[in-house]
């Protein structure tokens, strides 16, 4: 057996965690390119669209999330494809993330008031005229608190790639606790990692969800 | 020809009949008021006008264009028919001025500069010229109301249609709103309006149409009707609003 000291236990899970990160990250900008696409085509005038896309959201919201990475991971190689445990994990979450971004994105549009639709049509603006110049930039200062938000629930999401072997800070930590024998003070360390890499998100996004709404009062 | 032309015109919220065959021409530099209870299809009419609404049948023309569900030239109709709405429907995250020249600049194609100057006149001739970098949250509803018509002139419109444009201001800044209008209409502006002011449509309009039920109750010149009207509902809701 390997011995490790304390610090040399910290530092195997430092390193792990960029791996955490940097998924994080992918599945956060794939993500929100994804959700953007998504939000475009549920607002859209198209039925078969808004459908369609309604459809894979409710599917990525409907079942876990662990399930979707065996779909991935196992469904690809059936289909005779190799797929490695970074790719499917990054595919998964920016799937994931995209359906949840795209459909918390959409209810920002949707409260946007029915007036400035009408105002800005009457003006003979076009439908992507309406969304560039009035409805996103509006939709955008609600958007902002609960995307930051969500991406705190993307780093904690993606402890579950461990199970398909990706190996990030909660896979890491399972090898340090079986070298070292002690899995409570390992998985301690990790969920105080999860912790500060996560707190910083919440509070700021409830600090700006206060902010743009204090902007919001004074109109 | 009429500037704008209504034909048996009809339109449903499902099996509600709001609209229920209504004709109406409005001639240029003609300044018309709709009156009628609530629910008498007031509003809806002139929604269809500017094609916010989609009409189940009949038609309506626009300087002799029929309006259609087509996009495009759904457009070009509401660049000749201006739209005052009863909550302003200001941009907020624009002041005043963007507020007025954001669509002279991305619908027409102006120069940003030639759309600052035209901003500039509009907010001028509503009496908001100092207001041109202010957010419509930092104005009164009389205010914001103005910049909303300032805004709609500047499109160069050849009709306004003013959708109770009044109706949701505190009572002391009524006046400073329809004082606007009525320099419009003296300019000679084409107004269809929809409004509670009867005092108001009584002095300033050539025309005045009685709306209950769908249909054009009773229609005539503003002394016509509210001097001598001729059907018993007509009175009957003239004498409710003296109240």
């Amino acid at each position: 057996m390997i011995s490790f000291s304390f610090l040399e236990m910290v530092w195997a899970l430092v390193v792990a965690t960029r791996w955490t990160i940097v998924l994080s990250a992918v599945a956060l900008i794939g993500g929100a390119l994804l959700g953007a696409l998504l939000l475009i085509l549920r607002i859209a005038h198209s039925r078969i669209l808004r459908w369609g896309v309604a459809g894979i959201i409710v599917f990525v919201q409907g079942t876990p999330l662990l399930i979707q990475l065996f779909l991935m991971f196992f469904g690809v190689s059936a289909l005779g494809f190799n797929v490695n445990a970074w790719v499917a994990a990054a595919l998964t979450l920016i799937i994931w993330a995209g359906a949840f971004l795209g459909d918390i994105w959409r209810g920002c549009v949707e409260a946007i008031a029915r007036g400035q639709w009408e105002a800005s049509a009457s003006l003979g603006m076009g439908w992507f005229q309406q969304l560039r110049y009035i409805i996103f930039p509006q939709a955008i200062r609600i958007a902002i608190p609960a995307t930051v938000g969500f991406s705190v629930q993307v780093i904690k999401a993606t402890a579950l790639t461990s199970v398909i072997g990706f190996i990030e800070l909660t896979r890491t930590a399972s090898f340090v606790s079986n070298a070292t024998y002690r899995p409570l003070l390992t998985y301690g360390l990790v969920a105080i990692i999860y912790f500060l890499l996560c707190w910083p998100l919440s509070f700021s996004a409830g600090r700006l969800a206060r902010r743009l709404n204090v902007a919001n009062r004074t109109s | 020809m009429s500037l704008i032309e209504l034909r048996n015109v009809e339109k449903n919220f499902g099996s509600l009949k709001v609209i229920r065959g209504v004709d109406l021409n409005v001639e240029k530099g003609e300044v018309i008021s709709i009156i009628g209870q609530s629910g008498s299809g007031k509003t809806t009419l002139l929604r269809c006008v500017n094609g916010l609404e989609t009409i189940d049948s009949g038609s309506i023309t626009v300087s002799g264009v029929v309006l259609s569900r087509e996009p495009k030239q759904l457009r070009a109709l509401r660049l000749e028919v201006g739209m005052i709405f009863q909550q302003f429907n200001l941009f907020p995250h624009l002041t005043a001025g963007e507020n007025v020249a954001l669509a002279q600049v991305v619908v027409i194609g102006r120069s940003k500069a030639e759309a600052h100057e035209i901003a500039k006149q509009n907010l001028r001739r509503v009496g908001l010229s100092e207001k041109f970098d202010a957010y419509p949250h930092q104005l009164s509803g009389g205010q914001q109301q103005r910049v909303a018509i300032a805004r709609a002139l500047a499109m160069s419109p050849k009709a306004l249609l003013c959708d109770e444009i009044t109706s949701a201001l505190d009572p002391e800044l009524v006046g400073e709103v329809l004082a606007v209008v009525r320099s419009l209409a003296s300019e000679g502006m084409t107004l269809l309006m929809v409004t509670h002011e009867m005092e108001f449509a009584r002095r300033i309009c050539d025309r005045v149409v009685f709306m209950r039920n769908g249909v054009v109750h009773e229609m005539g010149s503003s002394s016509a009707i509210f001097e001598d009207p001729k059907t018993p509902e007509l009175k009957q809701f003239l004498s409710a609003m003296k109240h």
